[in-house]
């Protein structure tokens, strides 16, 4: 694993590690291990993907082994476990999206961005991915992108269309 | 238009905020139950309604309750399941996204009768706006002394938390969902024992879906027998279907269970018909787990009865002439739809999202996924649709959970409805790769 974006000193700023320890209260006592997705989402809010070192933070955290944390953050698809974009795009590519044209939005935004997908542009502003379903079926075609905000977020983008994205691209994402 | 339980408000005004929400009688189900009923009685009148599990199983809610083991010094927990992920399912989001104080409502009235002192609902991850409504309005909640300690003076303490997922199908399956909310990777478990007497945290458990535990406020202020005349037979109360792919209209649309999948289809308060004037080629009823049928299947059943929704008619003919209701996710294709192309891309959804535990599902979905891939871009063999079949057959029934099902019924009854379209694609495998090309036949067209 490379070591782009890892910070020297992994160790969230007290206002993230206040949350941290507010969401760990949610469990019962002895069950913190419970809140090891929702800790790293914080951790990723913070860092922008989740390196070995962050992980073996959060294991300390939270008071786990850190193969806890690992076989977690490489189970679930929404961890970054190697250096990303600042914005990763991440475009559903499940049946009901390709009805309304997501083959299409992927291949317009693998040409725009000049990388294929699994790529990152080499300003290193994104990162193009194909996810599964984000129940958005309606509103196909869809893309998911994490602003970093306060403790973190995820904004959806749909109806997508070429003209969309090249204006998401000139004006938001920068 | 017919009756609408759950979101008969959504539009009026802005309903997150929960003096809004107490305007349209919001709230009034905690009154009732906390201060005037036992949590028994609320079990009773949810098994009297007949609600069934709305999150693709049908399962009925208020029996899955009375399962519910109550061994002295053991916490128990209600659980919300609000995972949507089967593709074409978006209609919890809608409920949450507009209305969070049903749901939230829905899960006091359910751990009150339940007897949780702690519940949890488990959003998946991605619909992080989602979980920041619920989150605001759980807060409001709790300041209005609807939750926390001695609600109402009723000596109930309840606390409610979000939980996010992490990005991962099968934590919709409800072992794998607490494996998960236990921090753990999403492999669902062996059953017995069943989360009813070991789920959250080895305690007694109880996983309902989002529409199921927002129907019960209702079901509490109006009683079971009301709830259970809404309907048609064992099909009884409102749906939210998600209608999606090609048609006029897609969203959200809350129904009386019965209402003829014609209607559904065409009028335009609801799907408005296909879109682009084109014509219907076939419909995944229920989510893509469940059975695609063609257009001549879907509005009428084998016999020439109007095809309704609801779980009986969908299931009408079982699987060789029908579907399921599922989690009523609505997709609809027109004609130019590949069906092959679609079922590849099913199949390498459940190959994605197997967690891998049972061989059958790791390997089976993997094998389908590269036949249908093969076939789809002109490489394919006549005796791939028979492999496919077969593949298909050995996952059904030999996986810890309904996860392999899902991947092979999609399969099945695509050769089953579609098999000449397959052979096409062998046959003319140029053809068949060209852009835009599609294999039509008319007689399945509505």
């Amino acid at each position: 694993m490379t070591e782009v974006n890892t910070p020297e000193k992994v160790e969230f700023s007290p206002e993230t590690l206040k949350k941290a320890q507010e969401i760990i209260a949610r469990y019962p006592e002895g069950r913190q291990k419970s809140a090891l997705l929702p800790v790293l989402h914080l951790a990723q809010n913070e860092w922008n993907w989740l390196s070995a070192p962050v992980m073996d933070y959060v294991a300390g955290l939270l008071s786990i082994q850190p193969i806890e944390v690992y076989e977690v953050a490489t189970f679930y698809t929404m961890f970054q476990i190697e250096p990303v974009g600042k914005y990763v795009l991440e475009v559903c590519r499940t049946g009901p999206c390709c009805l309304r044209g997501a083959e299409n939005i992927i291949d317009y935004l693998e040409n725009k961005l000049g990388t294929k997908v699994g790529g990152t542009t080499t300003d290193g502003l994104f990162t193009l991915k194909t996810v599964e379903c984000l129940a958005a079926c309606g509103f196909a075609p869809v893309l998911q992108v994490r602003l970093k905000k306060e403790d973190g977020n995820y904004i959806y983008y749909e109806n997508l269309t070429p003209e969309k994205i090249d204006n998401l691209i000139a004006t938001e994402w920068v | 238009m017919g009756i609408k339980i759950l979101t008969e408000h959504i539009g009026k005004e802005d309903l997150k905020p929960i003096d809004a929400y107490m305007k349209y009688g919001g709230y009034t189900a905690v009154k009732k139950a906390l201060t005037s009923m036992s949590p028994d009685a609320i079990v009773e009148e949810v098994k009297k309604s007949g609600l069934r599990g709305r999150g693709g199983a049908g399962f009925p809610t208020g029996m899955k309750w009375s399962f519910l083991a109550k061994p002295e010094g053991k916490p128990r927990y209600l659980v919300c399941n609000a995972d949507e992920s089967e593709p074409g399912t978006f209609k919890d989001r809608y409920l949450m996204m507009h209305s969070p104080h049903t749901l939230i409502e829905g899960m006091i009235v359910s751990s009150f009768a339940l007897g949780a002192n702690t519940s949890y609902i488990y959003v998946r991850g991605e619909m992080m706006f989602v979980i920041r409504i619920l989150e605001k309005a759980i807060a409001e909640a709790y300041a209005k002394g609807l939750l926390g300690k001695n609600i109402l003076g009723s000596g109930y303490n309840l606390d409610l938390y979000v939980h996010p997922g992490g990005g991962a199908y099968i934590c919709g399956e409800e072992t794998a969902l607490l494996e998960s909310l236990e921090g753990k990777r999403g492999n669902p478990r062996n059953k017995p024992p069943f989360p009813a007497v070991s789920g959250l945290y080895a305690c007694p458990t109880v996983v309902n879906n989002v529409e199921s535990i927002a129907a019960t406020s209702w079901i509490i202020n109006n009683g079971g027998d009301e709830y259970a005349k809404i309907g048609i037979g064992k099909s009884t109360g409102t749906k939210l279907i998600s209608a999606c792919g090609n048609i006029n209209n897609p969203g959200v649309y809350e129904i009386e269970l019965g209402l003829s999948v014609e209607e559904f289809l065409y009028s335009d308060q609801y799907c408005g018909g296909i879109a682009n004037g084109k014509k219907l080629k076939a419909l995944v009823a229920g989510g893509s787990s469940v059975p695609i049928l063609p257009a001549n299947l879907i509005t009428k059943t084998a016999n020439g009865e109007s095809r309704l929704m609801s779980y009986e008619s969908l299931s009408d003919g079982g699987f060789a002439t029908g579907t399921m209701l599922g989690s009523g996710g609505f997709i609809v294709f027109d004609e130019d739809q590949c069906i092959v192309r679609n079922t590849w891309n099913f199949t390498r959804f459940y190959h994605h999202e197997s967690c891998g535990q049972c061989s059958p599902c790791r390997e089976g979905t993997g094998w389908m996924e590269k036949v249908l891939h093969r076939i789809e871009h002109g490489h394919g063999h006549m005796h791939d649709i028979d492999l496919l079949v077969d593949v298909a057959k050995k996952i059904e029934g030999n996986t810890i959970c309904p996860l392999g099902d899902a991947a092979a019924w999609p399969v099945g009854s695509a050769i089953r409805h579609f098999r000449d379209e397959f052979e096409w694609h062998i046959k003319n495998p140029s053809e068949a790769t060209r852009k835009g090309a599609v294999y039509r036949k008319e007689a399945v067209f509505a």
